[in-house]
């Protein structure tokens, strides 16, 4: 069965769309990271379907690194995380402003 | 031949300056003046020994230490020169400089600011042997500004005292106008001759004799307004009668008997491109007549002691100047030799005078002191005798020179002498004056001024004060009048000795000398080609014929004229003595009633022509006005000021707007950056100009 390439870009595009809206939308930590990783997903399919169409391995590799990167950033991030929910005793993005002017 | 090292001439008082100036407050006096004795006295014996050798050197004696700019059309380096003129000048700085700092000891002892003062005088020192030494025109200039700075210092000694800070200011911005002058020289020399060497510049002028007038007149005009900001000439000497606000050994040192004479020396030591420019000749000739005429009026009515003296300075700058004019650089120095002896022995003994009254400068309230103070007042009186031109004084010699010179010179003639003469008659009555007022009569000093415990008047001011208290010790006498004590007098009387004697070097053959100075001068002041007169240069000019280059000046000796020019000269001097005599001794009620029979003309001479009033109408109120409201308020504060104004509220604006984005919420960053990235994509696809490339092959 021969799916276009089309396709797959198609969804990826739904994917990375939803991920920024959530981003953009959510108040709640933990959501926000997810839709983040639903980004970063979205990219790696995008990877892993030019891949196939050229017959190329780089864009598998690539799609390798993302995950590391996305792996270690989790750690990070759900460290960072962690850090603020016990300074402020919320997750509410919208209430972490210290910097604010 | 190396072992001169002309360098420790100057660099000895610049060691007693840093010396004193660092560390003086720290020092107790003694220690202090003798630091600034023996930096002075050094290179007074360092000069001594370069007098001794200096038969066997081979002159000019120059003396390269390093480059100090070079580059591939144009070099100048720290060089030092050695000759003739140079040892003079050497000998005057030095000597006079120790003996006045010798004074100074005993004339400053009570004085706050001690260390600070001799820290000054050393830096003057080291700054004029610079300019003195210098052998290129740029390292003179190093001499000559800083020669101007010690005395902007010690003119405003007492910085306490409002009118001595105007008065160093008022000295330090018009030398700057005469800087001004020297330094455009300076650009002109550089442009035409390629160098600022004195040597390099005489030698290119020897070589090329049909070089006359043009760029040589511009640069030798250009040196005249300088020499006339510094050895205050018409039409800047006006900040000499103010600079008396110093202490009076300054007055001595700087202003009589060394700096201000800087002006003679430069027009002396360039005087290779003085004798191609026939115009700046005469112009040198006419200032130098016009000032000491003009100076020497205005000394007639002073009562102020010192100020008598400064225009009596300037007016015998005037004949230096007037020398130098009539291409008679021999003579020019010869005066400014003898006059450095009497007048620094004029304004010390002044200073001793001063001293003696408890700091009373008005010369209406003395008289009859010669009683009291009888070494001060023979001092005085061989320094008098001197001025005015008495045989066999110093002054007599090289005055009568100066009129010879002038009366055969091209550029003078007999009615610059005539100017000279009458100008030598005047001298001789204000200073007899001035002695008279002085020495002989009865005391006129309010007892409460001279009472040594006495609450001091209010009219004196704080250094009147500070000396008033400095009797204290000294044995009291009538007034509380006292002779000084033996610091100060040592000096008085060797300058004496040397106002006697000094012009004995230099007696013309017409009196039976053989006019040695002259002739020791003759390598440095020998003409380069001759001073063709102004007249015959521009005939030559104009009916095309080659212009005279005349034959080195074969001095016609006419000693039958020459005697017949030094008796009108002494005749003069003779009957300016006697009309003091009848004014001020034996009609001593007359002076008053001639003031005031003719007061339009004694309140024009009193208040010395308007002139300073003139110049603060015509060129000081202007530039003022020009400042505060152009400079200032126009251009300062609107184009400068308003344009940084302008500049600051946009950035301000815009911040104030753009500081909304930095809304530290999170989801709002979030936001920007995805539009930021759909705006990247757009631009990407739909381009324009610019692409960004997404890395797809």
């Amino acid at each position: 069965m021969f799916v276009p390439i089309a396709y797959y870009l198609v969804l990826s595009a739904i994917l990375f769309t939803i991920g920024v809206a959530a981003f953009l939308i959510k108040r709640n930590i933990i959501t926000v990271f997810m839709s983040i990783e639903l980004m970063l997903n979205a990219v790696n399919l995008t990877f892993v379907a030019f891949a196939h169409q050229w017959h190329q391995v780089s864009g598998q590799i690539f799609v390798f690194f993302v995950m590391v990167v996305a792996a270690a950033e989790a750690a990070v991030g759900l460290a960072i995380i962690i850090a603020i929910f016990r300074a402020r005793s919320t997750l509410n993005v919208d209430q972490v402003n210290l910097m604010k002017l | 031949m190396n072992g001169l090292h002309l360098w420790l001439i100057p660099i000895l008082p610049l060691a007693g300056f840093l010396l004193n100036g660092l560390l003086g407050h720290r020092l107790p006096k003694a220690l202090v003046s003798t630091n600034a004795l023996l930096f002075t006295a050094a290179p007074f014996l360092l000069v001594l020994h370069v007098y001794t050798s200096f038969s066997a050197l081979s002159l000019p004696y120059i003396e390269r230490h390093s480059a100090w700019i070079a580059t591939s059309a144009f070099h100048a380096d720290f060089a030092f020169a050695l000759d003739q003129l140079t040892l003079v000048m050497l000998l005057i700085v030095t000597g006079v400089g120790f003996l006045i700092h010798v004074y100074s000891v005993g004339y400053m002892a009570h004085e706050e600011g001690y260390w600070r003062f001799f820290a000054y005088l050393n830096l003057f020192m080291f700054f004029m042997l610079t300019l003195v030494l210098a052998e290129n025109f740029l390292l003179m200039f190093v001499g000559w500004e800083g020669v101007g700075l010690a005395s902007y210092l010690l003119i405003g000694f007492y910085f306490k005292k409002h009118s001595a800070v105007r008065a160093g200011i008022k000295a330090f911005v018009v030398n700057r106008i005469g800087d001004f002058g020297f330094l455009l020289a300076m650009f002109l020399l550089i442009i035409h001759f390629g160098t600022l060497s004195f040597s390099e510049v005489t030698s290119q002028i020897a070589q090329h004799p049909d070089w006359h007038g043009g760029v040589l007149t511009a640069i030798a005009l250009l040196l005249v307004l300088g020499a006339t900001g510094k050895s205050a000439q018409i039409p800047l000497y006006i900040w000499l009668p103010d600079a008396m606000e110093g202490p009076t050994p300054v007055s001595a040192l700087i202003h009589a008997a060394t700096m201000v004479t800087a002006g003679v020396y430069m027009v002396v030591r360039t005087h290779a491109l003085f004798d191609r420019a026939p115009l700046a000749l005469t112009v040198v000739a006419v200032i130098g007549a016009a000032t000491a005429f003009f100076a020497a009026t205005v000394g007639i009515v002073q009562t102020d002691i010192k100020r008598v003296l400064a225009y009596s300075t300037i007016s015998q700058l005037g004949y230096m100047f007037l020398a130098c004019g009539a291409a008679a650089y021999s003579a020019a120095i010869f005066h400014l030799l003898t006059h450095a002896f009497f007048k620094a022995l004029l304004f010390l003994a002044a200073g001793s005078v001063i001293h003696a009254v408890g700091g009373e400068q008005d010369m209406r309230l003395m008289g009859g002191l010669r009683r009291y103070i009888p070494v001060t007042f023979w001092t005085m009186t061989m320094a008098v005798f001197a001025i005015s031109g008495f045989p066999p004084f110093a002054g007599f010699f090289s005055k009568d020179e100066i009129l010879a010179e002038v009366f055969r010179s091209p550029n003078g003639g007999p009615l610059l002498w005539t100017v000279g003469v009458v100008t030598a008659a005047i001298t001789s009555f204000y200073m007899f004056r001035l002695w008279y007022l002085t020495f002989f009569g009865r005391l006129r000093l309010p007892s409460e001024a001279a009472a040594p415990h006495g609450a001091p008047p209010a009219a004196l001011d704080d250094q009147l004060v500070a000396t008033a208290h400095s009797i204290d010790g000294h044995p009291a006498q009538a007034h509380g009048i006292h002779e000084s004590p033996w610091s100060m007098l040592l000096p008085l009387v060797l300058l004496a000795f040397l106002s006697f004697t000094g012009g004995w070097i230099g007696i013309p053959h017409a009196l039976g000398g053989s006019d040695r100075f002259a002739h020791f001068l003759d390598p440095v002041t020998h003409g380069t080609g001759v001073p063709a007169s102004f007249e015959q240069v521009s005939i030559a000019m104009r009916t095309g014929a080659p212009i005279p280059t005349t034959e080195p000046p074969t001095k016609p000796e006419d000693p039958q004229t020459e005697r017949v020019l030094t008796g009108c000269s002494v005749l003069a001097a003779l009957l300016g003595w006697l009309l003091a005599d009848t004014l001020y001794r034996r009609k001593p009620q007359l002076p008053a009633r001639m003031a005031a029979s003719s007061r339009m003309l004694y309140g024009l001479v009193l208040n010395k022509y308007w002139i300073d009033e003139v110049y603060a109408f015509l060129v000081v109120k202007p530039i003022l006005v020009i400042s505060r409201y152009i400079l200032w308020g126009g251009f300062d504060r609107g184009v400068v000021g308003g344009g940084n104004r302008v500049l600051a509220g946009a950035a301000q604006g815009a911040g104030s707007v753009l500081r909304r984005i930095q809304s530290g919420n999170i989801r709002s960053y979030a936001g920007w950056l995805a539009i930021g990235a759909a705006a990247i994509l757009l631009l990407s696809f739909f381009g324009f100009g610019t692409h960004i490339h997404m890395g797809v092959r």
